[in-house]
């Protein structure tokens, strides 16, 4: 009984970092970048949606569809002004671009919203679910469900919408999509705008559990071992890959007296070490396999 | 057996056969070309003798010696160099030094000389730079030898990798699409040098080419291959008149 | 503007390209070496400081600037280097025989972690040194036997032939002394066939496999190598900070080391030292800048890592060749006056194409 709530708790924790690990993905997968910025981006949803429903008192659902506006156009202007900069350049370039990125975010928050730590009140907060024995959370009921239907709205989008198929295009061959006639730098920027929209949605649902505060971005690491667990070209793969993590860390941290103290603590990091040396296409790597000349 | 032996390779991809069953020999001291339609497969068949592609078939022997199982870096040490169709070239070093990392198979120091510099390492270094410098008398760079790649035009950075692969010292050379972006004037000079790297340098010679002309000029035989397969072998005349090559390239 | 005649190949393998060369590098020389009568003590200690940075810098620079492969963790490096000095010497081994050993370990350690780690492109890599950086600053914690976890580990002042390392005067040609050996060996590395062989790597590794560079062996090699050279800077930033602790060697340090490269300049020693400088003098140019913000924005604790991150993102955009890089372009622009165009250094039109087969 106790592992099916640790399982569940695990599964709600783990969806969040899968839709962070959505991020990354996505932009992986359109413009071969890993944005480092992602767990800031998230971070500034939260503090958004904190200042929309928790000091402006706006209702719950407007708020937090606001946040995810507000968010994705943000994603959108900064691939516009910034991101497209240094396309083509190595990826070195974005790696330190975008954790320069993160760390203005971050610097911004602190001094826009202070560094306290806030919270605003939600439908699910308090609330407990108990069935047979379990005690869930409706916070945690409110991840599960919010992540499932973000999936089929993401998967919809890129399987039957003439955009999603342009954004796989684009990630091909940039020059080849040019050709034909897809606005490429309107897509890009659009991917960026998606993946932000995911993040700000993690970042509301996660608020009630963590609080908001400036650590909160560093989340996006833990979800990286969550991409990569999943195959980094794989969307259902980057879910699946955070529900893993989230399991493990619970399980380690309930059973840290046979394993070692802190483990907990790591346990992301060990599992996206042990991926990268033994299996690092992942588990549901689209990569037939890489190109070489 | 001749001196470079293809034997039955395939390659698949999934469920797409690059490679279906390709044999043929090359012997010592020919230039030998392979002929065929895009997707053909050619440069399917140079990554699987670079032994960057694993067959899942097949094998190959040169010099006598099996190399099928050979690593990717063992290959220039056993006299096989190549060209890349569309250049690797380290673009951001000089044109010389390129070259002297054709030499990398026959340095003679290791880490702990080399980080105090002595004087052996010193003499190797001299060593190597007089054997580049044979390669760009051939070819004619001296002009560039301290340019940039990046800075380079197209036709001088295709011989900056034939260069290249010159210093290595091979025995075998392949060549990917040398005369591809190439002038007249450039590719009437690339035909001098492929003669000459046979007849001068003794080196064998297999290519990928397009350039029909070229290829009948230049080439002692010629291997057609279509969708993995080989569809003739032969002198340049056979393969002109060759009722299968021709329908390939027109189309049906 | 200067034209060089070569009668000589050696005159291309020689360090020294000219007189002039030698000329500026000797007056540099001799203006490190008389810095003691020049300045005082807290400077001096600055500028050691700096000198430490500078070795550490040419560790990362060799690894990412010349082989190309990214690491967001050698602040690990720093911090074997420093835990194994400060423990050997709280043992009594002698600092003669303690750095030599520290040099090796990283070495090794570089070499055990490089092998399974360097298995992975670009991308992954730089993920899977962030989390090594991670676990390493775990470790650090939780073995502390080693390096007395969070209680910290207390440096022990040393002597050498009799000198005490407090003075500064004596640290800082300490200093000074290992940087110019670090550099002429990492000269003589980057002029030799393995330098030659991490920049083929860096450009194109398929190209480098196929003249008989073994990609395994020689990634290792530059991730020791940098180990090395990162991990001997820990043994002498041991003595700078005094008292270590964990949280010293955290992901921040590790990207300073890693601010320290970009905005020296890529795959160019002098950045190591420019950049070394830069970010040597960053704490004072914002504590500068403070002074003339608004004091509700100065005051803030989150100003240091986003100016950190503004500048970063700086470099990254409109200097990518760095310090350096600007500095060469400002020398080619006298030496071609009037002639000089801006146009010589506008970067291609460069379109993304997947590696994804």
């Amino acid at each position: 009984m106790q592992l099916i709530q640790l399982i569940i708790d695990g599964v709600a924790s783990g969806c969040i970092y899968g839709l962070v690990a959505l991020g990354f993905v996505l932009i992986y997968k359109a413009t071969e970048t890993i944005n480092f910025a992602q767990g800031d981006i998230l971070m500034l949803g939260a503090f958004v949606a904190f200042s929309l429903i928790g000091v402006l008192g706006m209702n719950y659902i407007v708020g937090f569809t606001l946040t995810v506006l507000i968010i994705a156009a943000f994603g959108f202007l900064l691939d516009a002004t910034i991101i497209r900069q240094i396309i083509g350049q190595p990826p070195f370039a974005t790696v330190m671009l975008t954790i320069g990125l993160g760390f203005i975010f971050r610097g911004f928050a602190s001094i826009f919203w202070g560094t306290d730590i806030y919270s605003f009140s939600t439908p699910f907060s308090g609330k407990i679910l108990q069935t047979g024995g379990l005690v869930i959370s409706y916070v945690n009921i409110s991840i599960i469900i919010g992540t499932a239907v973000l999936m089929v709205i993401l998967f919809s989008f890129f399987s039957f919408t003439k955009i999603g198929v342009a954004m796989r295009a684009s990630s091909e061959n940039q020059l080849a999509a040019y050709y034909v006639g897809i606005p490429v730098k309107f897509i890009f920027s659009l991917i960026w705008s998606i993946s932000a929209g995911v993040a700000a949605v993690a970042g509301v649902l996660l608020a009630p559990i963590t609080l908001v505060d400036t650590s909160i971005s560093l989340i996006g690491l833990k979800a990286f071992a969550a991409a990569v667990l999943g195959g980094f070209g794989s969307i259902p793969g980057a879910i699946v890959g955070g529900i893993i993590i989230g399991i493990v860390e619970q399980l380690c941290g309930t059973y840290e007296n046979y394993l070692f103290e802190g483990v907990r603590e790591i346990s992301a990091y060990l599992v996206l070490i042990l991926t990268l040396i033994v299996y690092p296409r992942g588990l549901f790597s689209d990569k037939a396999e890489v190109k070489k000349v | 057996m001749s001196y470079f032996d293809i034997q039955d390779i395939t390659v698949s991809f999934g469920g797409v056969k690059a490679l279906n069953n390709v044999s043929f020999s090359v012997d010592q001291g020919e230039i030998f070309t392979i002929i065929g339609p895009n997707g053909a497969g050619k440069s399917t068949l140079f990554n699987v003798i670079s032994r960057i592609y694993e067959p899942s078939s097949g094998e190959i022997h040169f010099n006598n010696q099996n190399i099928s199982k050979k690593k990717a870096h063992q290959i220039a040490g056993l006299g096989i160099a190549r060209t890349f169709q569309n250049l690797e070239l380290f673009e951001n070093a000089t044109v010389l030094q390129n070259l002297l990392l054709g030499r990398h198979i026959y340095r003679k120091s290791n880490l702990l000389n080399e980080l105090f510099f002595t004087p052996k390492v010193k003499k190797t270094e001299l060593e190597h730079r007089l054997k580049v410098e044979e390669v760009i008398d051939f070819l004619d760079l001296q002009h560039y030898r301290d340019t940039i790649i990046s800075g380079l035009p197209y036709g001088v950075r295709k011989n900056v990798e034939l260069a290249r692969a010159l210093c290595t010292n091979p025995k075998l050379l392949l060549l990917d699409e040398p005369s591809s972006g190439l002038t007249n004037e450039e590719t009437i000079d690339l035909g001098f040098w492929i003669k000459d790297i046979q007849s001068i340098l003794n080196i064998t010679v297999v290519m990928i080419e397009h350039d029909m002309s070229f290829v009948n000029k230049v080439s002692d035989r010629i291997l057609a291959l279509n969708y993995g397969e080989i569809i003739a072998t032969g002198l340049p005349e056979e393969i002109k008149a060759n009722e299968k090559v021709r329908t390939a390239y027109m189309g049906e | 503007m200067r034209f060089i005649f070569k009668t000589k190949y050696d005159q291309d393998i020689n360090v020294s390209r000219h007189s002039g060369d030698r000329f500026w590098y000797s007056l540099l020389i001799i203006t490190m070496l008389t810095m003691p009568l020049l300045i005082d003590d807290f400077y001096l200690g600055e500028i050691s400081y700096i000198c430490i940075l500078a070795i550490a810098g040419i560790g990362l620079m060799i690894l990412s600037g010349y082989t190309g492969l990214a690491s967001l963790g050698h602040a690990a490096f720093l911090g074997i280097g420093a835990y194994t000095h400060a423990f050997l010497l709280t043992h009594g081994i002698p600092f003669i025989v303690s750095i030599p050993i520290v040099i090796i370990v990283s070495f090794l350690v570089g070499a055990i972690i490089g092998i399974p780690i360097l298995r992975l492109s670009g991308m992954y890599l730089a993920i899977a040194t962030l989390a090594l950086c991670f676990i390493a600053e775990h470790v650090f914690i939780r073995w502390e036997h080693f390096t007395g976890g969070n209680r910290g580990l207390a440096v022990p002042s040393e002597e050498i032939l009799g000198i005490s390392l407090t003075n500064s005067t004596v640290f800082y040609y300490l200093c000074l002394f290992f940087l110019v050996l670090s550099m002429f060996a990492a000269i003589n590395i980057l002029r030799s066939p393995t330098g030659r062989a991490f920049v083929a790597i860096r450009d194109s590794e398929i190209a480098a496999q196929s003249l008989g560079v073994n990609l395994g062996i020689y990634k290792a090699l530059s991730f020791a190598i940098s180990g090395a050279f990162t991990g001997l800077a820990g043994a002498l930033l041991a003595h700078y900070i005094g008292y270590l602790a964990p949280d010293i060697f955290n992901i921040f340090l590790s990207l300073t080391l890693l601010l320290l490269i970009v905005v020296g300049g890529m795959g160019s020693l002098h950045g190591c030292v420019f950049g070394a400088i830069f970010v040597g003098f960053l704490p004072q140019l914002i504590a500068i800048c403070r002074d003339y913000l608004p004091s509700s924005i100065a005051s803030q604790p989150g100003l240091e890592p986003m100016l950190f991150g503004i500048i970063l993102v700086f470099f990254i955009l409109y200097e990518p060749l760095g310090i350096y890089g600007r500095w060469m372009k400002i020398k080619l622009f006298f030496e071609m006056f009037p002639t000089y165009k801006k146009q010589t250094f506008k970067k291609q039109k460069v379109f993304t194409k997947t590696d994804r087969v």
